[in-house]
């Protein structure tokens, strides 16, 4: 490569809110669910069904547009985007045009190279589509309504990120901000979040802008991070061989690694757009937004501090905890349980992001409830089970939200502290080793190490180590 | 006596009385519904078992005491695109020929817990696009003053219906003069409500911002009493509004007197038919002798009425109907490639022209490059519009004028010609971009004996005047001239 290239990102974060009901009707927004089960005349786009706007909904996207620094339409409008396509019961999407709600708003991103803003263009509200399903056997699709109707809103960034950890950090603030306000959970994989990336290249230090492509089909950060590499150095390439970038909408394959052409500029459809003659005019007056911002919750700076301050928690363990609301929530319930802070602080820092890890999941996945936790925590405290058994039973926990008492009474893995029982264990152990015996005699402390393990393994690790420990050293120092 | 000379009120009182029952007011309409149908055809579809079950339910309930409305025991005949559970409800469209919704329009359900009998669905242009009813899928409904004209439309099967005794009255919608200028027609009245004061919800929508439902009937104390059962606030409908003024029936008072009304010269000027000119001066000499103040004034904006209201009704209608694409309900065409194929064939078979003709239009005037050019600029028109009347309001309770610029115009003639189709509703459509109340009341018959309407118009929310005055004039012998269509019955 001979030039250097500057690579220019912005973002349409569709994040999927967290109402009990829809944005236009009355049906839940439940997930999962027979098909068409939450569904009515107007989520299906029934004749004469008629759309009223869910006041939730405005509030929710109020909140964050707030928290992220933005003008506010305080008298803004939907307008229908028409289309064809059987997901869409009405053939129109009811989302925002020319008057969205929020607009001009900021957030703040630290990265390796530093702190930066990136700018938020808008964020506008808008009804989910159905689901498509074909099948093969019939050769037919089906349509599933479920979801039609299920309050989004999209959130436009500037195109002020420059690299992949920008973009990343961007998406992380924007999932904290959400998560904290209770807007949203945020899954990628399950698709309550969603983002597109609109990139160009350009050369350093060139003013203009190049032409953008826009990626879709990205289901997690890792994604995102692999499709910005991935169509940088595509259109990287591009240049290179003096060809040019075209403006066109392009799926990423994250399994190949590499996207294809959807549509180009020149097919992009004519949506129609126009103001939407079923719904009213929002009115959002001073008081609504100053109610909104009173009502704001507690947001991560804040439970920093107090982590810290009520919790008596370092401030590494309350980065951790509270780098997600999930787990942050999770923390709390399980401390009010069972009042053990750092205990519960261990659990949720060491074995759960060990757990998380392995199986490729993030805090957002985590499904085990803080009473089984909290079970747990007080099983270890009481002796009840050790440590290592403990960890066992967490895997359980963790896996299947399941009691850690019924595990420990299942498996029978209670700690064995019976003195008789162990005695025998100890003795038998000792003389099958006389050169163990021997080197412990010669002063060798981790001969008798060798011994306790010897125990431990006998007795399925269940046996309370501080008893064998005492036993193994009053039968060694007998010899 | 007949009991088809009846008003819905007049009925409404013998069957309380016990001098009528509810199954002899229905039996007599599906009687006259058999005899007359096969030349006018005003129904898509007559529900006769229905209608006699509910009768005797309603006869029950009565009985029981616990029937209070005027209209309980009154049958009834219902647009054919307002939603009704388990019954077709077609739009006089193959489209939807085989749909039967699920739940039932909200100004239905009023209509029901008054006790109304529903004798059927009436046809309409087809998704009331038109002033015919000739653009029904099922055939055109005939005018019963002379067969070989039209109705007029959209809502012509209702106005046919209630000029015919094929019932006692009906619910129309009114879009840019769908029940006013075939009440006109029809020699029946008609009243356009206040845009908010029914609900849309169970309407099939034409142009959502100008759609309202509104009643058809033989006087106008009958649409006072309909008005003030079918209206209210409805969260159903975001454009719905709470009123707290629809006690209708205390505006039928005989008294026009100091009432000013205006008569707009614009109202009266080139492509207006003598004879219809004549009948409405002298309806507005009758109400001047009456103690009301008649004077002559410019409205102004008239002549952008009908190409805004095109642009908007349209490019509301193209959305509107998209809906309509063969995936969940409704006609799907039989051979087809693929989903795009799909859609366009099903479209193609099953629209009509005339809808045709409106979704190609609307879909022009929104599409990027021309949106500003014509919708937003009909949007601006429809502001103006609303000015030019908000000025006249403030000198005037009422404006005065004709429903339609002729009389009902032969079958056939009109579809040859949508833009002359079109010019006809001049004095109809600025009401609906205004979101005005207007009421249309027989003023007298041209020369061949055709019916003319005389429209009155009133300010947003002043429906109580526009009955006040259609009132007055319905009691003067020029009134109760032009009111009766009984005779255009028993043919």
């Amino acid at each position: 490569m001979s030039k250097s290239y500057e690579t220019v990102i912005g973002l349409e974060v569709h994040v999927e809110l967290a109402t009990k009901t829809k944005i236009f009707c009355g049906c839940s927004t439940e997930f999962g669910g027979a098909p068409n089960t939450h569904t009515c005349p107007v989520c299906t786009g029934m004749p004469g069904s008629l759309p009223v706007l869910n006041k939730q909904v405005v509030e929710y996207a109020l909140a964050v547009g707030l928290a992220a620094n933005c003008q506010i339409n305080q008298y803004c409008k939907f307008d229908r985007k028409n289309y064809f396509y059987p997901d869409n019961p009405q053939n129109y999407q009811i989302s925002q045009l020319y008057l969205p709600i929020c607009h001009d708003g900021w957030v703040e991103i630290d990265t390796a190279s530093g702190k930066k803003r990136i700018g938020i263009h808008e964020i506008h509200m808008e009804e989910d589509a159905g689901k498509l399903i074909h099948d093969e056997w019939e050769d037919c699709s089906l349509v599933d309504y479920n979801r039609s109707g299920v309050p989004l809103i999209e959130i436009v960034s500037e195109p002020d990120m420059r690299s992949a950890d920008e973009a990343i950090a961007y998406l992380e603030k924007l999932r904290l901000i959400i998560q904290y306000l209770g807007a949203s959970d945020c899954k990628l994989q399950e698709g309550s979040m969603r983002a597109d990336v609109n990139l160009s290249v350009r050369e350093t230090g060139t003013a203009e802008f190049g032409t953008r492509t826009e990626m879709k089909n990205l289901n997690s950060f890792k994604a995102i991070a692999r499709a910005i590499e991935g169509e940088r150095n595509r259109q990287i390439e591009l240049l290179e061989d003096g060809r040019k970038v075209v403006q066109e909408t392009r799926r990423w394959d994250d399994n190949k690694e590499s996207s294809h052409a959807m549509r180009s500029k020149e097919d992009a459809q004519d949506y129609r757009y126009f103001p939407d003659p079923d719904l009213v005019p929002v009115m959002i007056s001073d008081e609504w937004i100053a109610q909104i911002k009173a009502r704001q919750p507690e947001l991560r700076t804040e439970k920093l501090a107090r982590y810290q301050e009520e919790y008596k928690l370092p401030l590494y363990d309350a980065e951790i905890l509270t780098a997600s609301k999930h787990l942050a929530d999770i923390f709390e319930e399980t401390v009010a349980l069972c009042k053990k802070p750092k205990e519960v602080s261990n659990w949720l820092m060491t074995e759960t992001m060990r757990l998380l890890k392995e199986r490729e999941q993030e805090a957002e996945d985590i499904s085990f409830s803080p009473v089984n936790l909290a079970k747990l925590v007080e099983l270890v405290e009481k002796n009840v089970i050790n440590r290592t058994v403990a960890r066992t039973v967490f895997e359980a926990v963790f896996a299947d939200d399941v009691d850690p008492m019924q595990v420990v009474e299942e498996k029978g893995l209670k700690v064995v502290n019976d003195e008789g029982a162990l005695q025998k264990t100890v003795e038998e152990i000792i003389a099958a080793n006389p050169q163990s015996v021997a080197d412990f005699k010669a002063g060798k402390q981790k001969a008798m190490g060798f011994i306790v393990g010897q125990v431990m393994r006998t007795m399925k690790g269940k046996a309370d180590p501080a008893m064998v420990n005492k036993l193994v050293r009053e039968a060694l120092e007998k010899k | 006596m007949d009991i088809l000379d009846l008003t819905a009120v007049d009925l409404g009182r013998k069957i309380k009385a016990g001098e009528i029952t509810v199954r002899e007011a229905t039996e007599a309409a599906l009687r006259q519904i058999k005899r007359r149908e096969p030349v006018l055809n005003s129904y898509v579809t007559v529900d006769e078992e229905g209608a006699l079950k509910r009768a005797d339910q309603v006869q029950e309930q009565i009985d029981k005491g616990e029937a209070a409305s005027p209209l309980a025991g009154v049958p009834v005949a219902l647009k054919d695109n307002l939603c009704t559970e388990g019954i077709l409800t077609t739009c006089s469209s193959k489209i939807l020929a085989n749909f039967k919704p699920t739940y039932t329009a909200e100004a239905v359900i009023n209509l029901q817990k008054a006790g109304a009998v529903v004798l059927g669905k009436t046809n309409m242009d087809e998704f009331a696009m038109g002033s015919t009813t000739e653009t029904s899928a099922f055939g055109a409904t005939k005018n019963p003053w002379n067969e070989d004209h039209v109705p007029g439309g959209s809502s012509g099967g209702s106005c046919s219906a209630v000029a015919s005794g094929e019932c006692f009255y009906a619910l129309g919608s009114d879009t840019g003069g769908s029940i006013r200028q075939p009440s006109s027609f029809c020699g029946v009245v008609g009243l356009k409500p206040t845009y908010g004061t029914v609900s849309r919800y169970g309407l099939i929508a034409y142009g959502s911002s100008l759609d309202q439902i509104g009643p058809i009937a033989r006087s106008v104390e009958d649409c006072a009493v309909i008005l003030e059962t079918i209206a209210s606030y409805d969260f159903k409908d975001s454009t719905s509004v709470a009123r707290k003024d629809k006690d209708f029936l205390s505006a039928l008072a005989d008294d026009v007197k100091g009432m000013k009304i205006g008569i707009p010269r614009d109202y009266f000027g080139e492509g207006l038919d003598k004879e219809v000119r004549d009948c409405v001066l002298k309806a507005a000499e009758v109400l001047k002798d009456r103690g009301a103040v008649i004077e002559e004034f410019d409205l102004g904006m008239v002549k952008y009425a009908i190409p805004a209201y095109y642009v908007i009704a349209s490019a509301e209608a193209s959305s509107n109907l998209s809906r309509f694409d063969g995936v969940k309900y409704g006609y799907r065409t039989k051979e087809y490639e693929g989903l795009h194929h799909m859609y366009k064939k099903s479209r193609s078979e099953g629209f009509g022209e005339e809808v045709k003709r409106r979704i190609m239009l609307g879909s022009f005037v929104l599409s990027s490059g021309y949106y500003d050019a014509y919708y937003l600029k009909a949007l601006r028109t429809k502001a103006l519009i609303k000015n030019a009347f908000d000025r006249a309001f403030s000198r005037y309770d009422l404006i005065l004028g004709p429903t339609a610029p002729s009389t009902a115009p032969k079958l056939g003639v009109s579809l040859s010609d949508p833009l002359k189709m079109y010019l006809g509703d001049i004095y109809t459509i600025s009401v609906n971009l205004a979101g005005l109340p207007a009421i249309s009341v027989p003023c007298g018959q041209d020369s061949r004996g055709l019916p003319v309407g005389m429209q009155l118009i009133a300010d947003c929310f002043q429906e109580k005047k526009l009955i006040r005055a259609a009132y007055a004039y319905e009691q003067s012998d020029d009134g109760q001239r032009g009111r009766r269509a009984g005779g255009q019955r028993n043919e």
